[in-house]
């Protein structure tokens, strides 16, 4: 993988080479003839410098294709081909529906199995992208009779559609700077552990695909707005429709495009070509957008998208306004009559913002968006949000752990993207910005940012060692040629030091080159070792170093599922934290009472309440929700962590949220969470901590009343209860 | 559920006379001296089948266990009219060795009849968590306790809602409603005529004549939902030792005070408690009755009709249901279907029949209700009734969609609890289910075809028009 980096190197040499003059062809040969030594014996067909350009481009971005999907296979080579972490179980359990019922049945499936008894709406609240893409895929490879199994296609999925992102990220490269760039950033965002993290084989989730319908959309608006071209245009739309389709975040998109709009009729860069792209783009989109029943009719009705309307109707503004400049000769009845209809416009616009807001036809911003604007907003308002570990604010070390030296990287591309400003760069520029800001806010957020983060750093590498190069190279040349592409100092200062400091300048030329290599192959490294010892892991299959430094797998999660598919009568209801909720439906096959769709604040809170209750109250409830069995994780006996005593003090705060019974203060001492023997006396008592830790420390001697222990598994990491049936005589 | 209950049965009942008669023919063709060992084992079987299901609910093997051999002539009267009822008693010491309620896993008795009140143990492997067992298996109970009650009989007591007097020495004294004998006694022998009001726990004939009762009181744990006071004691009565004099005010008084008390557990079997064994001896029972202060003088005490009736009950002759065929499908089809769709109409069956004792009857009664439930009924309604057992009713599922259930649940004094759930998911509209053109809407269309026709006019215009 070090290799890789090399030929990219070569090539944006080669290319510059190819750009300049052309008239130093003498090292072109002896340099061809090496990076093509394949085809060494064949020099009657000796290829003409741009195509052999075109050969090694096209060999680079091959080798990254599979690059990017083979390195994202440890986890199935480490473990087997199985489905990761929650949510992913979910999708894949409607995209198993999907293949076997079809589209229309899928469309109306209502679930039954999940956030009993209330049922859901599947085909209404989801997000059907990845389903149907999955589906496509397999029904594909069926019609060319590979006789698959749907696990293998969903397992598989990610991993596609991120070598299909580094080809996307090779054509956005190439738009915004030049091909160089392009290859560059295709390397990087291949094996960057922040996209890696959501993309590895069976991280079926939507995020595989979203990453890649993101990026496709902004390369093709950007490539809309250099070319003009409505073709481009609708493009676009298309593939913004595919990231509705396929995921939540695609109101980054809806925004950042009117924010890039917005920025851009701001300095006085309107061009018709912005016109066409944007105009059919939003509106298309919109329309196509429509289409999908989760969204449906937020894009005219929520406060969200209301940024992307206004400056639909600012552009159109913008528009009347230059016709009315071309018409009228005068300039200063231009500028009174600009002032009149700017006042007017925005006047309008607010009014009509105000009346909708007021009117409740436009809803107000959700609380997630709010939680991303303002990181804090979520922690006091929102627990149910606040408590998914990857919704925190980001940590230093995640952003170095997930970006390596991209984090350095990027300043120097945004410095040169300001060096070089243009409709593209300015978008990429905000793009970058915006989306470090967000995955500051929020972990997984991080995801959306390493596009950004890679195209950017790309630009810095590409044109860095570009300038680098072309210092080695013309050695001969004239100083004048050169010093305009100086990397360092300014202008005048380099012109007028070159000559006296050529030997200089070239010795530390090739050792930043060394040094660059050296960065580039420890990034390769890092994102290697991330990839297999931090993202592989399935999480519902553990893995752990044992004494000997053996590895140790505990899979009990599956025990426990399998156990309660085969030991549970078939309309059993069963009763776990919601994070665990997938996982039951899909490889229980039981119904849960709530699952990892949050959507129902309330049925979750009776949940967490029915958590952190006393034994007896918690029976009331139970027997209300019809709850046969109870699943807690439990981590005292192999030391796993995330377990749910971990996620308790969570289940208190939403259940606090709906029922004002459930008092936080009561299950801390002093302001501190213990579970040990100095426990608070509520915290000993309640019926989660009956089940959870308790045999371990603190309360010792659980007797419970209500509940019996009908399972546990073998590393004693899930443990089922079951509900008794009330007393026969009482 | 409903549906459970009718396959197990018939599941059952096949296969037990299959074994039966088989096993009657084979026996009573040969009677080897070798076989019969086996075929008395063997021969358990059918009958352990046959006795006691849910398709015949009566009681057919009573085990009655004694203090002493002596009761079985001097409580005969009692003895011979459950006999003669057709139930087979088996009479043991309480502290036979032999001692035992299954076998193999499988009861051998439907009923248990305690008239042990001095036992401390029980012979054998039978215990306090043998009893309460066999009761929470669904079988009966009747227990006698008196003066003498050991520790024993009053767990068992306790553990069905019952506390009898802690008091060891204690027994109801009435000094106004006693019975008048020949010599005047210290009112130990009391006259009750304040039963429960229930045909169904009593029977139809009214006891006319008062209860005879001689024994020790108990009261009713408040926590029990589920135990009954069938007689209680007149509010002069009160629980105290005779022979003392009383220097605290009893804790037992009046009406507080329930002399025999069914409990009908969750499963339906049933208990009966009462702090008199004499109540149940012939010389009880064939007694006159004159109450103190009443002219009125009964050649007859009421004992014999209230324990042969109530006997009946807790042997379930009497005040047995059961709901079967809870059936339901959209109103113009047969069909059960797997989901509902909102606002769908339906139709809903259920039928219900009462034990006579010997056959299943149809149950006439005109409050019978089904729910429409999730988390809370969302429909509740009073089911029609055909009078041959058949349960019926329509409505329209409501505008919500969720799991929901048809719910059952009926209970009546005396009468067995009928509990009866069958889910069902109800789901919304599917896309294509919506009304597809609506008059409201047709500006829109008329919007959208004059703005498509527009854009084409505008198109050629444009085009063409230089």
């Amino acid at each position: 993988m070090v290799g890789k980096t090399e030929p990219v190197n070569g090539t944006t040499v080669k290319q510059q080479q190819g750009a300049a003059s052309m008239s130093s062809s003498s090292p072109n040969p002896s340099r061809s003839d090496l990076l093509t030594s394949t085809s060494f014996s064949l020099k009657s067909f000796k290829l003409k410098t741009k195509q052999q350009e075109l050969l090694i481009r096209v060999l680079i971005l091959g080798l990254v294709y599979i690059l990017a999907f083979i390195t994202r296979l440890f986890s199935v080579l480490r473990y087997e081909s199985m489905i990761h972490e929650f949510d992913p179980y979910f999708n894949y359990r409607t995209t198993l529906y999907l293949t076997q019922k079809g589209f229309y049945e899928f469309w109306n499936w209502f679930d039954s199995e999940s956030w009993y008894p209330l049922g859901r709406i599947i085909g209404g609240t989801l997000y059907p992208g990845l389903m149907v893409t999955a589906a496509f895929i397999y029904w594909t490879l069926r019609f060319l009779r590979f006789a698959v199994h749907i696990r293998e296609v969903c397992v598989l999925t990610a991993p596609f559609f991120a070598s299909n992102t580094t080809l996307v990220a090779y054509f956005f490269g190439k738009e915004i700077w030049d091909t160089g760039a392009g290859l560059v950033a295709a390397v990087f965002i291949a094996i960057c552990p922040g996209y890696i993290s959501r993309s590895v084989a069976g991280s079926y989730d939507n995020e595989g695909v979203a990453i890649f319908a993101l990026l496709l959309t902004f390369y093709l608006f950007v490539k809309a707005v250099n070319t003009g071209s409505l073709a481009w245009s609708l493009a676009s739309a298309f593939g913004y429709f595919y990231m509705v389709s396929a995921w939540g975040g695609y109101v980054f998109i809806i925004n950042l495009i009117p924010l890039y709009v917005l920025v851009l009729l701001i300095t006085g860069r309107y061009s018709m070509r912005l016109y066409v792209a944007y105009n059919c783009m939003y509106i298309l989109g919109m329309l196509l957008a429509m289409q999908i029943r989760f969204v449906g009719f937020q894009h005219v009705q929520s406060g969200e998208h209301m940024a992307a309307m206004g400056v639909f109707f600012l552009i159109q503004v913008f528009y009347f306004l230059d016709w009315v400049k071309y018409l009228l000769s005068d300039t200063k009845m231009f500028q009174d009559f600009l002032r009149i209809t700017v006042t007017c416009a925005v006047g309008v616009g607010g009014i009509a913002l105000g009346v909708g807001m007021a009117s409740g036809y436009i809803s107000p911003w959700t609380g997630r968006f709010y939680s991303l604007l303002d990181p804090t907003y979520a922690k006091d308002h929102i627990p149910i949000i606040a408590s998914v570990s990857e919704h925190q604010p980001t940590a230093w070390s995640s952003f170095m752990f997930d970006f390596h030296i991209l984090l350095f990287f990027f300043p120097a591309g945004l410095y040169f993207c300001f060096k070089r400003l243009s409709d593209a760069t300015i978008f990429v520029v905000m793009y970058g910005l915006t989306s470090m800001y967000f995955a500051g806010v929020m972990v997984r957020l991080i995801l959306v940012a390493t596009p950004a983060v890679c195209l950017i750093s790309a630009i810095a590498v590409s044109a860095t060692i570009k300038n680098l190069t072309s210092l080695l190279r013309t050695k001969s040349k004239t100083a004048a040629t050169t010093s305009t592409k100086g990397a360092s100092g300014s202008k005048a200062s380099s012109k007028a030091s070159l000559d006296q400091s050529q030997p200089f300048q070239k010795n530390g030329a090739i050792a930043l080159l060394f040094g660059a290599f050296y960065l580039l192959s420890r990034y390769v490294t890092h994102c290697t070792w991330v990839t297999s010892e931090a993202y592989s892991s399935p999480s519902i299959v553990l893995a752990a170093r044992g004494a000997h430094g053996n590895r140790v797998i505990f899979d009990d999660y599956r025990e426990a599922y399998f156990w309660l598919r085969q030991n549970t009568p078939p309309d059993a209801k069963v009763m776990s934290w919601w994070d665990y909720g997938y996982q039951i439906t899909a490889m229980g096959n039981r119904t849960v009472i709530v699952d990892n769709n949050t959507w129902n604040n309330t049925h979750i809170a009776t949940v967490g309440r029915a958590m952190s209750s006393y034994e007896d109250e918690a029976y009331e409830i139970m027997r209300s929700l019809d709850v046969d069995y109870v699943l807690v994780v439990f981590g005292g006996v192999t030391g796993y962590s995330s377990d749910d005593i971990n996620k308790f003090l969570w289940m208190v705060r939403i259940g606090g949220g709906v029922f004002p019974v459930i008092k936080e203060p009561d299950y801390l001492v002093n302001g501190e969470y213990r579970v040990d023997k100095g426990a608070a006396p509520k915290m000993l008592n309640c019926l989660m901590y009956d089940r959870a830790r308790g045999v371990e420390i603190g309360n010792k001697d659980i007797k419970l009343e209500y509940l019996e222990e009908a399972f546990t598994t073998s590393n004693w990491i899930v443990r089922i209860y079951k509900v008794k049936p009330p007393n026969n005589r009482w | 559920m409903g549906i459970c209950i009718v396959l197990f049965s018939s599941l059952s009942q096949s296969r037990s006379s299959y074994i039966f008669r088989i096993l009657n023919s084979t026996g009573a063709a040969e009677r080897m001296t070798k076989l019969s060992a086996l075929v008395a084992a063997v021969s358990l079987l059918p009958i352990l089948c046959f006795s006691f299901s849910p398709e015949n609910p009566t009681d057919r093997r009573v085990l009655v266990l004694l203090d002493d051999l002596s009761l079985k002539s001097s409580h005969s009267i009692f003895f011979n009219s459950l006999k003669s009822r057709g139930f087979d008693l088996d009479f043991k010491l309480a502290d036979d060795p032999k001692l035992s309620l299954q076998r193999y896993g499988q009861y051998l008795y439907d009923a248990l009849i305690l008239f042990t009140p001095s036992t401390d143990r029980f012979g054998g492997s039978l215990d306090l968590a043998g009893v309460l067992d066999f009761v929470d298996s669904g079988h009966d109970l009747i227990l006698a306790a008196d003066a003498s009650a050991s520790d024993l009989i009053r767990n068992i007591a306790t553990e069905c809602g019952v506390d009898f007097d802690e008091d060891s020495s204690a027994m109801v004294i009435d000094h106004k409603s006693y019975a008048v004998t020949e010599t005047e006694g210290d009112h130990t022998l009391i006259v009750s005529d304040d039963y429960i009001q229930s045909d169904v726990i009593l029977g139809s004939t009214k006891v006319e004549s008062p209860i005879l009762y001689k024994g020790i009181a108990h009261s009713l744990n408040a926590a029990n939902s589920l135990v009954l006071k069938v007689l209680s004691a007149s509010p002069s009565a009160y629980s105290a030792n005779p022979s003392s004099k009383l220097s605290n005010p009893p804790l037992l008084i009046g009406s507080a005070i329930s002399l025999v008390s069914v409990v009908q557990a969750r499963n339906n079997a049933r208990i009966m408690i009462t702090g008199s064994l004499d109540m149940f001896s012939n010389r009880l029972l064939r007694s006159g009755v004159q109450k103190a202060g009443d002219s009125n003088k009964y050649s007859k005490s009421g004992n014999e009709q209230f324990v042969t009736e109530l006997s009946k009950w807790v042997f379930h002759e009497r005040g047995h249901l059961k709901a079967v065929n809870l059936r339901h499908h959209k109103v113009g089809e047969t069909d059960e279907p797997a989901i509902y769709r909102i606002n769908d109409n339906l139709e809903f069956s259920v039928q219900i029949y009462e034990w006579s004792g010997k056959s299943w009857g149809p149950y006439v009664a005109n409050d019978v209700q089904v729910q429409f439930y999730m988390m809370s009924p969302y429909v509740l309604k009073t089911l029609f009734t055909d009078q041959k057992g058949l349960y019926h009713t329509s409505f329209k599922v409501p505008d919500v969609y969720g799991v929901f259930q048809f719910k059952v649940e009926y209970q009546r004094l005396g009468y067995t609890s009928l509990s009866l759930s069958k889910q069902i998911p109800v789901r919304p509209f599917k896309h294509n289910e919506y009304e597809r053109f609506i008059t409201t809407a047709f500006p829109y269309y008329g919007a959208s075809f004059i703005t498509m026709a527009g854009f084409f006019i505008f198109s050629i215009f444009y085009l063409y028009n230089k």
